[in-house]
């Protein structure tokens, strides 16, 4: 079937299969392998993108569901040169050591702050339910969400 | 993990859905899809064709009917868990849409996809059964309305007929004067699925319990409403020890209890008791 979807503001128009989930566009056609495939079971939040403005597990949604719509990935957050405050509060706060949750737990904060651009301790927290880090104990991850919320322009 | 192959058909309106199913019986409906996506990749389900309904604006709103709050049958759980309607009027369904999975599930996932589908240890089951909502259902059978009690059945088997679809939960809309409400769950720590979770709303007046309403999800088979342990606090002043009595007959309406790598049957026996409590006392604190 065919579809046109926003990727990052740009529009792409590709013939999938039915079948095809949204995380394996993304890698496989678009190229874009900033978005992770860690568990493929919707459990671990390291293949989250936005989807409209939410931030969803590409790994459960068909590509076909995206049709139409627009798709935000990590590759997607920073201003040519300048890193999104959350890129950068990953960087100023050792937010990651193997980085290979890093681009869900971005996109997972990012939903957050939208909604929420003060959360507490605690909301970062349950924000964060949905995405695994078997690095860091999630510590300096928090401070690195803390650290783009207090450093952020309207972004 | 692929799914197998299939058709994907995107219907533009409510009747033209009705009309695929019907014409296709094995057609399954994708709404949020975070239960039957996950089926599909692991080869659990394999249908031949999906009915993409999530776009349809007639299953997607919250609305103050007045007597009850209507939920459009694709509203997502993030969505109920922030509308104001929900969390001024219904305030249990909001606190209980919040528990669900994660952020990111929430974000899709919807109330009608989780009722059709009917985990016996989902978190909608007992919320519903305990704020005695009607679920509406359309197709084959024309309109019909089934009080949430009636509707879940059995193991992932609820009353939705084939050719059905889910087009709109229907909530009454309670005396917030004397309003007491609770959902507790003890979540499967990685899941977030009850392993046991109670729903409790009643009306405090003149110090007494009235029109108890208690339900549990993650118990039994299927959801079920607690009748026992309604009767035991019916008319009662809230006290500790009317509180344990009723939360001791917690499995009575359970048609089993489950047994599992994550919980035997006693502990779960244990666990409803310990959330019916918590519930019972966070609703009356």
């Amino acid at each position: 079937m065919k579809v046109s979807i926003t990727v990052n503001g740009k529009s792409f128009n590709h013939d999938v299969e039915a079948r095809d989930l949204l995380v394996f566009y993304l890698r496989d056609t678009l190229r874009l392998t900033g978005t992770h495939v860690g568990c493929d079971t919707s459990s671990c939040g390291a293949c989250t993108v936005h989807l409209d403005g939410h931030a969803v597990k590409s790994c459960t949604v068909l590509t076909a569901q995206a049709d139409g719509r627009s798709i935000t990935t990590i590759e997607g957050m920073a201003d040519g040169d300048n890193l999104h405050p959350l890129q950068e509060g990953f960087r100023e706060e050792h937010g990651l050591q193997c980085g290979f949750c890093t681009p869900g737990m971005i996109m997972v904060a990012a939903d957050l702050l939208e909604r929420n651009p003060n959360p507490s301790e605690h909301e970062i927290r349950e924000a964060l339910e949905g995405n695994y880090c078997r690095c860091t104990g999630y510590h300096n991850i928090i401070r690195a969400i803390q650290y783009a919320a207090s450093h952020a322009v309207a972004a | 993990m692929i799914p197998s192959t299939f058709d994907y058909k995107r219907p533009g309106t409510l009747a033209e859905a009705i009309q695929l199913i019907k014409d296709d019986p094995g057609a399954k409906l994708l709404a949020g899809g975070h239960s039957l996506i996950p089926a599909m990749k692991l080869r659990l389900n394999a249908s031949p064709t999906l009915v993409d309904i999530s776009r349809l604006s007639e299953l997607n709103f919250i609305r103050d009917k007045g007597k009850f709050i209507g939920i459009g049958a694709g509203a997502t759980h993030g969505a109920i868990a922030t509308h104001k309607t929900i969390t001024s009027k219904v305030p249990l369904l909001a606190h209980a849409a919040e528990l669900i999975g994660d952020v990111q599930v929430r974000n899709v996932g919807t109330i009608g996809g989780s009722i059709a589908h009917a985990d016996p240890a989902a978190d909608w089951p007992a919320v519903l059964i305990a704020a005695d909502a009607t679920v509406e259902v359309n197709g084959a059978f024309g309109e019909r309305n089934i009080p949430a009690t009636d509707f879940f059945k059995g193991f992932f088997y609820t009353a939705l007929g084939e050719g059905e679809i889910i087009t709109e939960v229907k909530v009454p809309e309670p005396d917030a004067a004397t309003l007491r409400c609770a959902y507790e769950k003890f979540a499967q720590p990685a899941s977030r699925f009850a392993l046991a979770a109670c729903a409790v709303q009643m009306s405090l007046v003149d110090g007494k319990c009235t029109n108890v309403r208690v339900a549990f999800n993650g118990i039994g088979s299927f959801s079920y409403r607690a009748t026992a342990v309604e009767a035991a606090l019916e008319g009662q002043a809230p006290s500790e020890d009317a509180i344990n009595l009723a939360a001791s007959r917690a499995c009575d309406n359970a048609d089993m209890v489950l047994s599992d790598n994550f919980a035997s049957e006693d502990y779960r026996r244990h666990l409803a008791s310990v959330v019916c409590r918590r519930a019972l006392n966070k609703a009356l604190a």
